[in-house]
C-alpha cells in the first residue's frame, strides 16, 4: 500500500486527497486526517456584522481573544501608539476570513472598543 | 420423528475438541473472552443480561483483561463502544429489544464513522405490550442502520459467528459494525453442547488490529472524526459506506470458508436444507430454522419434497445465493417473526426474498407467513401446514398477495 508522507504514513486509500474531486479521493467516514484544516475553510460569508477594533480605545486586556469562539481574534506583534500617547507592544486584529460576526467580542469588550459594523448598508 | 440429518462436515473435524455445556449467553461471553476484547460497555436487559453478567464475572476472575464500562443506558453503551473502537480497542456490547431502540441513534453513527463495534443481540419483541420473549422485530429494525447482521441457529453458531464477526468488522476493506443475533431464551438461556476454541486459535483467526489503518484516534497522527457532512459530500460518504457493505461479502465468505478449513465448521451466507430436489421451500432465519428443519424431516418421511433455506447473513443480503437456491422450486414461502406494519407484504424478510426473485425475473408462487411473535410457540404442525399451503400454491400457480398471520386465536380461524 502506498503511503502519504503528508498524512503521517497512513495508506492513501483511507485518507484520500485534501481537495477531493470524486468519491474515490474522499477519506472514508468523512474523517479529516489533516490537523488545522479549518484554516482552509473560510466562514466570512456567514457574517452580517463585522467587528472593527478601535485601536485607540483598546486596552489590550485580551478578553476578546479569550472569548472568541472561532479563534478569529489575532494577537499581532505590532507596536501601536494611541492618540493620547500610550504605547502598546501588541495589536489585536480580526481574522476576517474566519470571523462569523457573532459579536461576542464586542459584547465582552470592557471598554467598548469593538464596534459591529453592517457588512452592507 | 426422524433425527436431523447428520452433517458430513462434523465427521471431518481435524481434531477432537473438548465439548462443554453452555447457553447462548455463555457462548457469547466465551467468544468475547477468547477474542480478547478490550472494552465492554453494556447495560443489562432481558434476555441479554446473562451475557453482561458472564463477562463481568470473567473480568472479576481475571479470565479477561478488559475494561467494563458501567453505563447508565444503552444509548451510552453504544456511544462508549463507538468511542472505544475509535481508539483502536476491540469493543463489544450486547442488548435486546428496548435497549436496541434506545441505541438506535448511535447505531447509524457506529456504521457512519466506520467503527468495527461487535454486538450480540438477544432477539426480543418490542413493547407495547411489554414482552420479553423472542421474535425478530428488534433485529429487523436494524436492517437499514449499516450494520452487518448475522443470525445464529444454535449455541455453537453464536460462538462461531461472534469469532468471525471480529475478523469481518475489523477487516480494512470492511470497517463496519457487526451484530450477531441469538434468539432470546431459545438460544440465550438454553443449554446445548458447545465446542469452544482456544484463545490462541481465535486470535490467530481474528487477529487484533490487523489493518494497515483504520479510523483510530492516535495523538501521533491526529484525525478529526465526526465532522459535518454538508450536501456537497454527504452523498458520496454514504455511497462509500454502501460499497463497503458490498465489499464485505467477500470478507464474510472468506471468513466462513477459512473457519471451516481450520475448525471443521464451514459457514456460508445461507444454509440450504434438502434443497437439491425440493418442490416447495420456506426461507427463514435464526433458531426458527431448526423448527422448520424438523417439519421438513416430517414431510420428507411422508414423501413430500420439502426444503428450507436458512438466511445466516441478513445484511449484506445474500441475494445471488438465495436466488440460486430457490431457482428450481415450484413455490416459495417466507416465515417471518416480525411485522412491517402496513408494508407491501408485512413480513420484512418476505419483502427481501420477493425483491431478490423479482429483479432476476424469477416468478413463482410465493406466500409470506408470520408466526411466533413475542415468543409464541410455533409447532411443527404449523410449519407442516404452511408447506401444504405452498403445495396448493405450486399446484394453482398463484401467489397469496397478502401476508398470512398463522396461529391466531380468531373467530375467522387460525390464519388471518
Amino acid at each position: 500500500m502506498s503511503t502519504n508522507q503528508e498524512s503521517g504514513g497512513f495508506p492513501e486509500r483511507f485518507l484520500g486527497k485534501k481537495y477531493p474531486e470524486t468519491m474515490e479521493d474522499l477519506p472514508i467516514a468523512a474523517i479529516v486526517p489533516w490537523p488545522g484544516s479549518t484554516l482552509d475553510v473560510t466562514t466570512h460569508a456567514w457574517r452580517t456584522f463585522r467587528p472593527v477594533i478601535n485601536q485607540d480605545k483598546c486596552v489590550r486586556c485580551r478578553l476578546c481573544w479569550i472569548y472568541c469562539p472561532d479563534g478569529a481574534i489575532l494577537e499581532v506583534d505590532e507596536e501601536y501608539t494611541t492618540r493620547s500617547g500610550r504605547k502598546y507592544k501588541v495589536t489585536f486584529k480580526v481574522d476576517y476570513d474566519h470571523c462569523k460576526g457573532c459579536g461576542i467580542c464586542a459584547n465582552e469588550c470592557p471598554v467598548k472598543a469593538i464596534e459591529m459594523v453592517p457588512e452592507m448598508k | 420423528m426422524a433425527l436431523v440429518e447428520e452433517k458430513p462436515r462434523e465427521e471431518q473435524l481435524p481434531t477432537r475438541r473438548r465439548k462443554i455445556a453452555a447457553t447462548g449467553a455463555d457462548a457469547a461471553a466465551y467468544a468475547v473472552r477468547d477474542a480478547d476484547v478490550d472494552v465492554v460497555a453494556v447495560y443489562p436487559i432481558t434476555p441479554q443480561a446473562p451475557i453482561a453478567e458472564n463477562i463481568a464475572q470473567m473480568i472479576a476472575d481475571g479470565e479477561l483483561d478488559a475494561e467494563l464500562i458501567h453505563v447508565e443506558s444503552e444509548h451510552s453503551a453504544m456511544s462508549a463502544s463507538v468511542a472505544a473502537a475509535a481508539t483502536g480497542a476491540r469493543a463489544f456490547t450486547a442488548t435486546s429489544s428496548q435497549g436496541l431502540a434506545l441505541m438506535y441513534e448511535i447505531l447509524y453513527i457506529a456504521s457512519g464513522l466506520r467503527q468495527p463495534v461487535v454486538m450480540a443481540l438477544a432477539t426480543r419483541a418490542y413493547s407495547a405490550p411489554i414482552n420479553i420473549w423472542n421474535d425478530y422485530a428488534d433485529a429487523m429494525s436494524m436492517r437499514d442502520t449499516g450494520w452487518i447482521e448475522i443470525f445464529s441457529e444454535n449455541v455453537q453458531e453464536v460462538y462461531d459467528n461472534l469469532v468471525q464477526a471480529f475478523r469481518i468488522a475489523e477487516h480494512p476493506d470492511v470497517l463496519l459494525p457487526v451484530v450477531v443475533t441469538l434468539d432470546g431464551y431459545i438460544l440465550s438461556h438454553t443449554t446445548e453442547a458447545l465446542e469452544p476454541l482456544d484463545r490462541e486459535e481465535v486470535l490467530s483467526f481474528a487477529p487484533k488490529r490487523p489493518r494497515g489503518y483504520r479510523p483510530v484516534l492516535d495523538p501521533d497522527h491526529p484525525v478529526t472524526i465526526g465532522v459535518l457532512g454538508a450536501p456537497n459530500w454527504y452523498q458520496e460518504i454514504k455511497v462509500q459506506q454502501a460499497l463497503a457493505m458490498r465489499e464485505s461479502r467477500r470478507v464474510i465468505e472468506e471468513a466462513g470458508k477459512e473457519f471451516g478449513k481450520r475448525y471443521g465448521r464451514e459457514y456460508g451466507f445461507i444454509e440450504p436444507y434438502y434443497m437439491d430436489d425440493a418442490e416447495v421451500a420456506i426461507v427463514t432465519l435464526g433458531a426458527t430454522s431448526s423448527l422448520v428443519k424438523a417439519a421438513v424431516n416430517r414431510l420428507r418421511e411422508q414423501g413430500v419434497r420439502a426444503g428450507m433455506v436458512k438466511i445466516r447473513v441478513f445484511r449484506p443480503f445474500p441475494a445471488e445465493e438465495l436466488a440460486k437456491a430457490l431457482e428450481n422450486v415450484s413455490a416459495v414461502g417466507v416465515l417471518d417473526r416480525a411485522v412491517s406494519f402496513g408494508g407491501a407484504l408485512e413480513g420484512p424478510l418476505a419483502m427481501e426474498v420477493l425483491t431478490t426473485l423479482a429483479v432476476r425475473g424469477i416468478v413463482k408462487p410465493t406466500i409470506s407467513f408470520i408466526h411466533g411473535l413475542g415468543g409464541r410457540d410455533i409447532f411443527v404442525k404449523d410449519v407442516v401446514e404452511m408447506y401444504q399451503k405452498l403445495l396448493e400454491a405450486a399446484k394453482s400457480g398463484k401467489s397469496v398477495t397478502r401476508t398470512l398471520f398463522y396461529g391466531v386465536k380468531s373467530r375467522r380461524g387460525h390464519i388471518v
